[in-house]
């Protein structure tokens, strides 16, 4: 199992979900296909094989059929013009502006918006929460190990959409009014209307943002990766470069803010909140509920990844005079990587996919927009065509992100 | 659906022999020692009050349960009923919890080694048609219960069970398929299994009531709970196939070449010699997905059927009895854990079982 362990993970089958020590072991096998069983004559595959597309065309004829019929005996239309009629209903909370005037096509893009925005925050935190638990799960100090372990095991062995309505409940029934807000911190208040944060507030369009942080993700790119490392020689200053540009980036905005860009503190003006930005009950149940159910299970990944490192490993470490957190953070983990990078894609991809169960505690993401959309104009088809494509595409493109990952820290093998 | 059934593990990192120098054995674990002490200080004590000894268990009315400090369970005995049965004829509830039993003992039944044979197949299916009996009824005396009325935990039991009924043999197929040599099969099943892994299930439950109708000729109709379960099969079948297939890539050339040179066909070889082999190496992933699943049925409440999630949410609505969702959040979701925790300790017991050469 050792040898196995370094070859490299197949990016075909990077998606599986399965236990890693067996994935390690299968890799090897995934290239070959099975030995042709006992052949038939030839024809008998060309046979079958037109049989079944045979069936399978008319089943969808049949669909097609029928859907075109009942389409016309309901007096629907079909086709995606809707998309620019007035969308009519207002949503709760948008990133970019949005009035009832506005197109359905405008709704459902602001609930594409919403839908990342909830996937990204959840897999940063997740990831986060989810590696300190899995290490934790194995130290050797039972209080931690067991502590973590609770947690995993209540956290995941309960359906998400439980954790939603609970934190949802907890949030908006059980927390006081704006008037009694909890202050764990200065400056952030928790009420039922949500947790209210302070944040910069400023003359800045939302597409500022976006570019200045696509030009500081380029930098940090530049700055970290090993083609930026060559650039950089053996300058080690450079390394924080990444730093000096965020704040050269940071600057610029106030400017191009024309200096309006400042820290708001929440403050509390009639019934709710005014300034800094709040976090409705919905997101916060959300993201809540998102993190803590993903966080159980990417702790596992990790924990079984670390774990898929032979001891050997460890004590040849340890034998060279490493000290305990270098052991982890320059042997384990590096190899470790390699068996969790394909669970771990597979975990990101279902927690977008969950953030769908918003639509059951009234976060306005695409699920929820787009099934408005289709109970008012009664596009159905339409309706839970685009739902489907705006995963796929979510789903496509973190799956090609983390191959490429993959790619990237798996052994070279010679 | 996640690796839900991994080894079980004893901690990573050697210890010390002593449980008391473990805690402080660096700065590092001391401090961290000290913060989950802390913690749990500042939370057990706590829950253990809320839970327990604040708690009302025996209170007529929701004003004497409001006045507790405590959680109300008073609330809990008051609507138990409800929440596990939902609206099914009060009189005739015998019938759900007797479905309830036996799905449950089916379950059970399947994990014992003695059962694990030939007729196990044929034990789900009476099992699964004595529970539908039992629940539909107009048979052997029973009244005619219409399945609107289904509802609460045998409901859950029920989609999870035919669930996994109707998936795995659909995922074994798909599987077989995508490992095909015909290209035909090959490109249908990698484009089902790859669709319907790219999203979310609660796309196929909107689709399977608010497109399935569209589909159907006029007149023809399919009820909204077996739309709802078909959804569900055919969600779980796509996550099975991939697991499956993982268990049919380790499988060496030698064991197809053995089957070939002994005359086997395709569906011998694979009946008798491959999958054997290969569902016995992913039985811990499949598992996981059955736990998956088993938690997934909670969805079905989205597009309005009663099931435990949906009668909880019943009980809370009352307007007489509210304020108590915490209390029945934490009834549902005890139940679901009791549920998915001993379905994933007895996978964890079974791969070690199967694996005595495991390094930790």
């Amino acid at each position: 199992m050792g040898a196995a362990l370094f070859k490299t993970v197949n990016s075909a089958s990077a998606r599986q979900n399965q236990n890693v020590a067996m994935k390690s072991r299968t890799v090897s096998n995934s290239q070959r296909g099975p030995a042709r069983p006992a052949a038939g004559p030839r024809w008998r595959p060309i046979l079958y094989q037109a049989l079944l597309l045979g069936a399978v065309g008319l089943l969808a004829w049949f669909l097609v059929a029928n859907t075109l019929a009942n389409l016309q005996a309901r007096n629907i239309s079909t086709g995606f013009g809707f998309l620019h009629d007035e969308a009519g209903f207002a949503i709760g909370e948008s990133m970019l502006a949005f009035s009832p005037t506005d197109s359905y096509g405008r709704a459902l893009l602001i609930g594409v918006l919403n839908t990342l925005r909830v996937a990204a925050i959840g897999i940063v935190a997740a990831t986060l929460l989810g590696v300190f638990l899995g290490i934790a799960r194995l130290s050797r100090n039972w209080l931690v190990s067991g502590a973590a372990g609770a947690y995993i095991e209540t956290m995941r062995n309960i359906p998400l959409l439980l954790h939603l309505f609970f934190w949802y409940a907890l949030i908006t029934e059980t927390m006081p009014g704006p008037r009694q807000a909890l202050n764990p911190l200065p400056g952030v208040h928790l009420s039922n209307r949500g947790l209210a944060v302070p944040w910069f507030e400023g003359g800045v369009p939302l597409l500022a943002w976006l570019a200045f942080l696509a030009l500081a993700t380029c930098i940090a790119y530049l700055c970290c990766s090993e083609r930026g490392a060559r650039w950089r020689g053996r300058r080690p200053l450079l390394a924080w470069a990444p730093a000096l540009a965020l704040l050269v980036l940071l600057l610029a905005a106030w400017f191009a803010g024309h200096g309006e860009l400042h820290w708001q503190v929440p403050r509390l003006k009639g019934f709710n909140f005014q300034g800094g930005a709040t976090l409705s009950p919905e997101f916060a149940a959300l993201l809540i509920g998102l993190v803590l159910y993903t966080s159980a299970f990417v702790a596992e990944v990790v924990r079984s990844g670390i774990q898929a490192i032979g001891r050997g490993q460890r004590d040849a470490a340890r034998a060279l005079g490493l000290a305990p957190s270098q052991v982890l953070r320059l042997v384990v983990l590096p190899q470790a990587l390699r068996v969790i990078v394909p669970p771990m894609t597979s975990q990101y991809l279902n927690l977008t996919k969950n953030s769908s169960l918003a639509v059951a505690i009234g976060y306005p993401d695409i699920v929820s927009i787009a099934n408005t959309t289709l109970n008012q104009t009664g596009q159905a088809i339409e309706g839970v065509l685009i739902i489907m494509a705006a995963y796929l595409t979510v789903s496509l493109s973190i799956s090609v992100l983390m191959n490429w990952y993959n790619r990237r820290i798996a052994l070279v093998e010679r | 659906m996640a690796g839900h059934a991994q080894r079980a593990s004893p901690s990573q990192a050697a210890s010390t022999g002593s449980p008391v120098r473990d805690l402080f054995s660096t700065p590092l674990n001391a401090l961290l020692t000290v913060l989950v002490a802390w913690l749990l200080l500042m939370t057990v004590p706590a829950a253990v009050d809320w839970l327990l000894l604040d708690a009302d268990f025996s209170a007529a009315t929701a004003q004497e349960c409001r006045a507790a400090s405590g959680a109300c369970w008073a609330f809990i005995a008051e609507k138990h009923r409800l929440i596990l049965f939902g609206i099914y004829p009060y009189d005739e509830q015998w019938r759900p919890l007797l479905a309830s039993v036996l799905l449950v003992a089916l379950v059970v039944c399947s994990c014992l080694r003695r059962f694990r044979n030939g007729w196990l197949a044929l034990w789900w299916a009476v099992a699964l048609a004595c529970a539908g009996v039992l629940m539909w009824g107009g048979v052997f005396g029973l009244a005619h219960v219409e399945n609107r009325l289904w509802g609460g935990l045998p409901l859950t039991l029920m989609l999870a069970t035919f669930g996994v009924a109707g998936a795995f043999p659909l995922g074994v197929l798909l599987a077989l398929g995508r490992r095909s040599e015909m290209p035909a099969v090959k490109a249908l099943c990698v484009v089902y299994i790859e669709l319907i892994r790219g999203v979310p299930l609660i796309s196929l439950l909107f689709m399977s009531s608010v497109m399935l109708p569209l589909f159907l000729p006029e007149g023809v109709s399919i009820d909204k709970l077996l739309r709802a379960q078909i959804a569900i099969i055919l969600f779980a079948a796509a996550y099975i196939a991939e697991t499956v297939r993982g268990g049919l890539q380790a499988i060496p050339k030698g064991q197809y070449e053995g089957a070939a040179s002994l005359g086997l066909g395709y569906w011998r070889t694979m009946g008798s010699v491959i999958l054997p082999q290969a569902l016995a190496i992913v039985v811990g992933p499949l598992v996981g997905i059955f736990i998956s699943l088993f938690k997934d049925t909670s969805l079905v409440m989205i597009i309005g059927i009663f099931d435990l999630t949906q009668a909880a949410k019943a009980a809370i609505a009352d307007p007489q009895w509210q304020g108590f969702s915490t209390e029945a959040y934490l009834f549902i979701g005890g139940i679901y854990f009791v549920f998915c925790f001993a379905i994933s300790r007895y996978s964890r017991t079974l791969e070690r079982q199967q694996r005595p050469d495991a390094m930790w």
